[in-house]
């Protein structure tokens, strides 16, 4: 185990010194440095303060873990390996992702799961477990996103805007979503015990990472959103 | 409904005298215009199919055929053009947005055609390329600012990457996709055979092509299509896209249909499902987060790789470019809004954008006026359509030129403009197996290597007709052109002054 404070270092510092070795590393004293564990595998990686935007870009099957919060762009374009993060995170998170899955203790901030794939074996999968800013998931292609409100069930789930564009994956939001305004393209209904199948494994190592019971989770009412078309734009052009 | 007929644009006049039934044309056209009928024992054609794509014409053994606009036309009104009539009809009986395809064919102007070049007379000789050196090589990147030396005097080469051409053009960004394997593979041969570097477009790099990755440009759009890691690794340098000159501010639609087998294996999406390229990266809303974008594909590429932003050349393009070359890119790419396309909103296509010779003349001003020429250099595309028009980018100021149609037309592409159909009879933007394959990559990438040669030679002549013996020392060179036909603002703009002067 490598590990090293990371007060001082630039962000490219920090990068070489994950780089040099294969064993585990453990980066202590983090403060707004970004683009860390960009496009790297084969490794654990724990992060304690706070990394900065851009944290697992391109990440390609390591394992991070941020014991605080992080900040905006956490996995954008991800293709495999873990994110977990116990504290709350910034803008953008897991934007395209392909794979791999972003496990957040707290709340997501505007525009997370934006363009998410799916693509063969790669799944991509994000739970959050506090709400969601606006625009959850638009454009969404593939992969399942999940949020849970589990610390304000009074506060609304999601933000403005969610789905828009949605043309393939799962949400799921623990909530009736009474609330909640969808747009036209995506149906949204109570879950069923067929959905919850798709998400137990992750939903159990979920609990298991943060400590919490998975059966007071799935004890809520769930709401899962799909698209109706993976076409969603095919009537709207005219050949000229 | 008879409000919704449109007579067909095109006619095919079949001689038949010399048609001898062979039934070629049938075969050959993936329209479906010819047919052989029986009952009248001869072929016969339903021109309202044909798109004038001239394959019937070229593959006919007995010259049999030709096509030829129709004459007959609604009554002449210089406002209200046949063609806008007709874009009426369709939206009227359609309810949908027009979708055109390849550059805008406006007659706009096209300021190359009004730029005279410059030749050495009597007080400077000109130089003979067949007998003295001339280097045609540049290099594209970030430049050192000075000399560094360390203290026993050795100078320090620490340079930030570059990507090495052996002529300033480079083929433009089209995703596999958009056109056939048997053209990507072409490309990828020819770039690699001339060079020089093609680009992936936002459809990712298909398996068999990663053994050219030194002469591959791969790109990085807003729907982040077959982006990983190992892609990033393959290429001489990674291009993000913020834009495109034929459709600048809107994404891009590859419908479902297209997105099949391979297409899907490469992008990695699912088969039939729409590849969505959002209109706006959502992680950029601003010079700092494309610094952001720059800097976490540098990070994830260890500094080893250029990075290049394209943008769409639009009003206020100098303070873009600007912008982006304090983001940290090392090259700026600039499409004209004559440059082509696979698909895109004909209304987008033809209205939105500016010329790239006022664009690449501002952004040339703009960094040398603020100290940062070099620290990017500057690809144009958006219509470079010959030798000549590389010549006049490169004295405006351009490090290099994207070529696309000119590239595409070499491959057998006869501009008819149908490219969202997935029909190409020439092979080149369809991903039909059976049209694919009349694309053959051991001729396509020969033709590609003939034509960069043959501009290769042409830009060597016109240098050494201006007494200049390299591409560095033809760059910015602006007392190279003169206008015609300009009036003082564009001349003031495009920094040349007008002939005579």
């Amino acid at each position: 185990m490598l590990s090293f404070s990371a007060e001082s270092l630039e962000h490219s510092d920090i990068n070489e010194k994950l780089r040099s070795t294969k064993e585990d590393c453990s980066v202590d004293g983090c403060c707004g440095q970004r683009f860390i564990a960009a496009g790297m595998s084969g490794k654990d990686i724990t992060v304690s303060g706070i990394p900065g935007n851009a944290l697992g870009a391109y990440l390609n099957g390591a394992n991070i873990t941020v014991l605080g919060n992080a900040q905006d762009a956490v996995g954008d374009t991800m293709n495999d390996g873990r994110i977990v993060v116990h504290g709350n995170i910034g803008d953008a998170a897991g934007y395209a992702m392909r794979g791999g899955r972003i496990y957040v203790r707290g709340n997501a901030g505007y525009r997370a799961g934006i363009h998410m794939k799916a693509y063969q074996d790669k799944y991509p999968v994000m739970i959050i477990g506090g709400k969601a800013g606006s625009f959850l998931g638009e454009y969404q292609a593939g992969g399942v996103i999940v949020v849970l409100n589990l610390d304000t069930p009074e506060d609304k789930i999601v933000g403005f805007f969610p789905c828009t564009g949605m043309h393939g994956g799962k949400m799921f939001l623990r909530s009736e979503c009474e609330n909640v305004i969808f747009p036209e393209q995506v149906t949204a209904r109570p879950a069923n015990e067929e959905d919850f199948q798709e998400i137990r494994n992750y939903l159990t190592e979920y609990c298991e990472t943060f400590g919490l019971n998975l059966n007071d989770i799935l004890s809520g009412p769930f709401t899962v959103v799909i698209p109706d078309s993976k076409n969603p734009y095919k009537r709207m052009y005219v050949p000229n | 409904m008879a409000v919704d007929f449109i007579y067909p644009e095109f006619e095919v006049i079949r001689n038949e005298d010399r048609c001898i039934a062979c039934r070629a044309c049938e075969r050959q056209c993936a329209n479906e215009v010819h047919f052989f009928s029986t009952e009248r024992e001869k072929m016969m054609s339903d021109e309202s199919k044909c798109v004038n794509c001239q394959r019937c014409v070229s593959l006919c053994p007995t010259r049999a055929l030709k096509i030829v606009k129709s004459d007959c036309t609604l009554r002449e009104n210089a406002n209200w053009q046949n063609e806008t009539i007709r874009e009426v009809y369709k939206q009227a009986a359609s309810g949908g947005v027009l979708l055109s395809s390849m550059g805008n064919p406006k007659p706009m102007p096209v300021y190359w055609d009004k730029i005279l070049i410059n030749a050495s007379q009597v007080t400077n000789p000109p130089i003979d390329p067949l007998r003295e050196p001339m280097e045609t090589k540049v290099f594209l990147g970030k430049k050192p600012d000075k000399i560094r030396r360390d203290e026993k005097g050795n100078i320090i080469c620490d340079l930030p990457p570059q990507v090495e051409l052996s002529m300033p053009i480079m083929f433009s960004a089209m995703s596999y996709g958009s056109i056939s394997y048997n053209a990507h593979c072409s490309l990828a041969r020819a770039a690699t055979e001339l060079g020089i570097v093609y680009n992936t477009g936002e459809g990712g790099l298909h398996e068999d092509f990663y053994k050219y990755g030194k002469n591959t440009i791969v790109q990085v759009a807003s729907g982040r299509f077959g982006v990983h890691e190992v892609y990033l690794e393959a290429g001489a340098a990674i291009e993000i896209k913020m834009g495109q000159g034929a459709k600048p501010g809107i994404g891009g639609h590859l419908p479902g249909t297209k997105i099949v087998d391979d297409v899907s294996r490469t992008r990695m999406i699912p088969e039939g499902s729409d590849a969505i390229s959002p209109a706006p990266h959502h992680d950029i809303y601003s010079i700092e987060d494309l610094r952001q974008l720059v800097y976490s594909l540098k990070e994830a590429t260890e500094y080893k790789k250029p990075i290049i932003v394209k943008v769409a050349a639009v009003h206020n393009i100098a303070a873009i470019a600007s912008g982006i070359a304090r983001s940290g890119a090392d090259i700026i790419a600039i499409d004209g809004f004559r440059g082509g396309t696979g698909a895109a909103p004909t209304r987008i296509r033809d209205n939105v954008g500016i010329p790239i010779e006022l664009a690449l003349a501002s952004v040339d001003r703009r960094l040398r006026d603020e100290g940062i020429r070099n620290n990017v250099s500057l690809v144009v595309g958006g219509s470079v359509r010959s030798a000549s028009d590389v010549v006049k980018a490169i004295a405006l100021g351009a490090d290099a030129c994207y070529i696309a149609t000119a590239a595409l037309l070499a491959l057998g592409c006869h501009l008819c403009r149908t490219c969202q159909t997935g029909k190409c009879n020439w092979g080149i933007a369809t991903q039909r197996p059976d049209l694919v394959k009349r694309l053959n990559p051991d001729m396509g990438s020969e033709r590609l290597v003939n034509l960069m040669t043959a501009w290769r030679h042409e830009i060597m002549e016109i240098m050494g007709a201006m007494g200049i013996n390299s591409i560095e020392a033809l760059r910015g060179n602006r007392l190279m052109l003169r206008g015609v036909g300009l009036n003082e603002k564009e001349l003031e703009i495009l920094g040349i002054a007008h002939a005579g002067e």
